[in-house]
This record gives C-alpha cells, structure tokens and sequence, in this order.
C-alpha cells in the first residue's frame, strides 16, 4: 500500500553497498551477463535482466530471483518498453549495465571485407543501444542519486577498445566510441551524482568469445564469474564513493557544462 | 492559438506573470533569470505509463479503448488494479468529446487488451469510468503494458507519440497516466544552470492523472484523487528554502497539489506517501509554493483553476490575452508560464490551516510518514 511506498529505504545493509541495490543487466541470460545477474543477486541486490530470447528470459528469470524483460536495446522501439518495465518492476533504478554486446561479423573478418551492414548491427547494439537506453534512464538514475542511493552505469569494454587487433574493426571500433561516450558522460554527469565506468572485464570464456576465436585456448581464458566479482566490487567502490556526495559538489562541475554550452 | 509539435523546441517561450501583476516574455532558455540564488525548484520526475489499451469487449466483441487514468498507489508490486476510462470504437484523430460511448459495461465483464485480460470489478457512477482487475500478476501486466499500451494521444498532435515524445528529460519511475508536461521546460542544461546560479533542484513523484474524460460530468470531477511520494530529501530541502526566505517554485500543477496536500496536513512539508484529494482555486491559501511553472490552460480547465490560487482574476485574463497576442503556443507541447503567488495572497503566517480543509474532500486524509 501506498504508506508503505518508500523506494528510498529499502533494506540496503551497511556491509555490501550491493545489497538492496536496483541494478538493470543487458544480456543477461548469457557469458558475462549471467554471471552479473546471479553475482548481484547473491549479494542481496534486485535485479531485472533483458535480453532478446524470450526462451531464454523465461528459463533464467524462473531459475532465479531476476525480473526477465524481453527487448533488443539494438531496436530504438524496443528502449522505452525495457525501460519502462526497468523502472516500473524495480521502482527506480540504481545501476545500469549495458553489457549486452555484437561481435559485428562472424567469423571475424577484415574491415575491408566487412559488410556495412555488419558494422551498423555493432554500433546499434555496443553503441547507440546503450546511449539510449542510458539516455532514458538517467532521470531514474539522478533521482536515485538525488535520494543518495548513489547511481552508476557500467559499460562493458573490452581491450579491443584500445588496441587495434586484425579482425576486430567492427567490434573494437563500436567499443572505443562506446568507452569515449563514458569518459563524456561521466565529465557532465557528475554534476548530478551519476557514475559512468568504462571497464574491460578481460577475455573470457564466453560464447561471444569462442565465436570470435573457435580455437583459444579455454583453460587460458578468465571464468565470467571471476569477472563479474570484479566489475561488481568496482560497482561497490563507485557507489562508497558517491556517499560522500552531495548536490552542492556538483556546482563546479555544472558551471563547466554552461561555459562548454553557451 | 498554435498548437506545438510533440518535442521539445529550443525557441519555447515563456510568459512570467510577477507577484504584482506585471508581465515579461521571455524564452524558456531564460527561466532561470527569473529565479534567485537560494530558491528551490521543485519537479515531478514521474515517468509516463503507455495507459491506452485498445482492445474488444467481451460480451459484445465491440472495439473499445481503455485508457488507465489511476492506481491506488505508487507501488510497483502492485499493479493489477486500476480506474480506466472506456471509449468506444474510433482514434485519437477525433476529439475526445467526440469520442463514442463504448458498450454498457457491467461488473463482471471481460476485456481482451491485447496480451493482457482484464475484468470490470465496478462501474463508478458513469458509464466510461470503471474499476478494472487484470487477470495477471504485476509483473505480466508491466510486460504486457509495454509492449500493447500506447501513450494517451491528442487529437492536436496529427502524428502518434510514442513513449519518447511524453517521457520528460528527467523522467524517473512510471506512474504518470499523461505527462507531467510542465517538466518539459526542464533539460539537463536547464538543471545545470539552476545549480550553478546556486538555485536548488529536487523532486517529488505524483501519479499525474488523465487531463480530459471528453464528457463534461466527468471532467468537472478532475483532477481524480493522485498518489504522490515525497522523497525525505526534498521534503528537507524544502523546509531549509522557506527557513532561509528562499522560494519554492513548483514545476507543474501536480507539485503544487502534492506540496499543498502534504503541507495542510502538519502546515510543513513531511516526506512520505499520501494521496492529494483536495481541488485547488481562487479561495485555496497557498502554504509553501511560492511560484508555479506550468503549460498555458484554458479558463475553465482544473490547471487554470489552480493558477486563480496565485495570482487575482484579472492579471490572469490580461496574461492570457499576451498569451493569444504573441502567438505561445498552447497544450502539453506547448510554451510555459511562470506564475509568481501574488503579493496579497496567503502567505503560510496568516493561513489558518482550517481555511484550507474546506477545499478538501471527505475522503480520509492518510497522513504522511512523521516529519524526521
């Protein structure tokens, strides 16, 4: 009932920062995703995963405590349903991670026998995909940070965002312009307590991984488990971090944005 | 007067009504040259549901539109009831007033709505309104609302909005049943530079309700009772603005109505989850808002009502003669005002709380949690 609507104190324990956190994961029934979704669950946090598969959705929402939200974020029609169930199955929203990413084509291929239409999926899916679906979260996301729940987005990177690997145009091409749209956002976001991180979760041992290189070595590869402790502590550290902020901080940061505008 | 295209326009124009009557145009860019440094803006972050459903009614397999128009509260888990509106065959093309009965509905009816199933539990005392139950847990009805439910259109917008041309810059959690369009006025710079003029932001959510039933029996009933949440944050910051001889300036009718509700209850703000019940016109004593930044309305509509509290008749008609003289565009899209309360109107000191009561309704009033 409505006395006891209160999103801003929900059981968050003083231990884990994850605890009673609202945390959104893009491709989450698979590799990486999955292994967040189960993580920021048995750290106490409530999750929504979307993901393209109903199946899929069904199977892993059913198999654990997440709310399963059909959607594409490569669709622009798809961004404010998802959004909209985000917000309205969790309350509001603390954490946002676009994980959900395109290899471009497979198997990998040269940039100059790559298909434009191969280049265009990996943009729409690791680049305009989470610009908009950030874009029509971030008014939940500066409400939870208002309320002092603290509020970050993690894009997933990768080290093909930085290094030219052969074969890995579409893919580490979508992925700078992805890491570059974070260092931005986190420059004019922090004016309202919003935490933008770019993290490379290191290669791992995931089907994206094994359909862009069939023969690697799995035993050299990094368990997806092991990354998402690590991207979720990172997550924890962001929001330790942002406890200590408050609105007036952000003064700086916003007479910064109206010099850069006007 | 023009009526504005569904998306935000960087020439919107606004008219500022000053506590003495005088008026000054502007451009919406400019709001903050009208505010000062320790004034507190206060929006309603409430997200827009997509709450028209088209669908067949059971007993009859006519068409029908079901537009959602109120919850009983704000909380997520709790989403398979609802009052809705129900239309007969026809679009958003026509008017609403236009618009056919639907069917008789009776309790006990079905509806199909897409994916979702729904029964009449009541009709409420006219034949468009009803208490709907979904057949479906919470969360089915979010995932079907998402992908069946449309925005409510306006027959002054040619074109469909979607869910992105209603959700405001700063929309949060969606339980708005039509936008809480004032907001509009509010982008990221918008907000940037009220933070460094050292003017405060914060917000409220209020389930913002339908802003036309298309029959005038029903539309004198409006605004339907609103659940509304007050975060403790902005309750405080609110009680900080007015002990510092800051301002509280209201983005929209719907935080004036949350604040005003909130404030009769204990004379201050407290944070926490009410209803606001109450109307607001020309006797209501304003307790906390100071100013009101809203959309241009007609004169006889429930948010024109509501802008008599602030400033007298006449400085309302010859801003509304401006309005029409300089071609501001009018409707949810449109270009916005800013009303500052007039000088003789009540201030908190010389309000009796009794005055405000009497524009209540009987409905119980459900207090808010104690003020921290």
């Amino acid at each position: 009932m409505a006395q006891t609507y209160n999103p801003a104190v929900r059981g968050r324990s003083r231990t884990d920062p994850l605890s009673g956190l609202r945390i959104a994961v893009t491709g989450g029934t698979r590799g990486l995703g999955h292994a967040l979704v189960r993580a920021a669950l048995a750290r106490g946090a409530r999750v929504a995963l979307v993901a393209r598969d109903p199946d899929r959705v069904g199977r892993v929402a059913a198999a654990t405590e997440a709310h399963g939200i059909v959607g594409d974020v490569a669709r622009k029609e798809d961004i404010h349903p998802i959004a909209l169930q985000i917000t309205g199955l969790l309350g509001g929203l603390d954490c946002l991670v676009n994980n959900a990413s395109s290899l471009g084509p497979v198997p990998l291929r040269l940039l100059g026998d790559t298909d434009c239409e191969d280049l265009e999926v990996a943009l729409a899916t690791n680049l305009v995909g989470p610009f908009r679906l950030t874009k029509a979260l971030l008014g939940a996301l500066a409400a939870s940070a208002r309320e002092n729940r603290g509020a970050v987005v993690l894009n997933v990177s990768s080290d093909a965002a930085h290094n030219p690997y052969v074969g890995w145009g579409a893919y580490g091409a979508s992925k700078a312009a992805l890491h570059h749209l974070s260092r931005i956002w986190q420059e004019e976001a922090s004016a309202l307590g919003v935490c933008f991180l770019s993290l490379d979760p290191g290669d791992m041992d995931t089907e994206l991984h094994a359909l862009a290189v069939p023969d690697a070595n799995r035993s050299m590869l990094k368990r997806p488990e092991a990354a998402a402790d690590d991207l979720l502590d990172a997550i924890a550290q962001a929001l330790a971090k942002r406890a200590a902020w408050r609105p007036r901080s952000g003064a700086t940061a916003a007479a910064k944005i109206q010099t850069s505008l006007s | 007067m023009i009526v504005a295209r569904p998306r935000q326009r960087a020439d919107a124009k606004l008219l500022v009504v000053g506590a003495d009557g005088s008026l000054s145009h502007a451009t919406r860019r400019e709001l903050p040259e009208f505010l000062r440094r320790g004034d507190l803006v206060v929006a309603n972050d409430a997200a827009t549901l997509p709450a028209s459903l088209h669908g067949v009614h059971g007993p009859t397999c006519a068409a029908i539109e079901v537009r959602l128009a109120g919850r009983r509260t704000l909380a997520a888990t709790d989403f398979t009831q609802c009052t809705a509106l129900v239309f007969g065959a026809g679009d958003f093309h026509g008017r609403t007033e236009d618009r056919a009965l639907p069917p008789a509905l009776a309790a006990g009816d079905r509806l199909t709505l897409g994916p979702l199933q729904a029964k009449i539990e009541r009709v409420l005392a006219h034949p468009r309104l009803v208490e709907l139950r979904f057949n479906a847990s919470s969360a089915e009805v979010w995932a079907g609302i998402a992908r069946h439910g449309r925005p409510i259109q306006y027959a002054h917008v040619p074109e469909p909005l979607a869910l992105w041309d209603v959700w405001i810059p700063i929309a949060a959690t969606p339980v708005a049943f039509e936008p809480p369009s004032a907001g509009f006025a509010l982008d990221w710079r918008m907000i940037a530079a009220l933070c460094e003029r050292g003017i405060g932001f914060v917000t409220l959510t209020h389930a913002a309700g339908i802003s036309s039933t298309g029959d005038s029996a029903l539309d004198a009933r409006l605004p339907f009772v609103e659940p509304y949440f007050i975060p403790a944050l902005t309750a405080r910051a609110i009680r900080r603005t007015r002990d510092r001889g800051g301002r509280a300036i209201a983005v929209g009718t719907t935080v004036v109505r949350a604040l005003e509700h909130a404030a009769a209850l204990r004379g201050v703000v407290c944070a926490g989850a009410s209803f606001a019940d109450q109307r607001i016109g020309a006797g209501t004593v304003l307790n906390v808002v100071d100013a009101v930044l809203s959309g241009t309305h007609e004169p006889g509509t429930s948010h024109y009502e509501l802008l008599r509290a602030f400033i007298d008749d006449s400085s309302l008609r010859e801003a509304g003669a401006a309005l029409d003289a300089h071609g501001y565009r009018t409707h949810e899209f449109g270009d916005s005002l800013l009303v500052e309360r007039g000088e003789a109107r009540g201030a908190a000191a010389n309000a009796p709380l009794a005055r405000q009561r009497e524009h209540q309704s009987s409905r119980t009033i459900r207090s808010p949690a104690p003020c921290r």
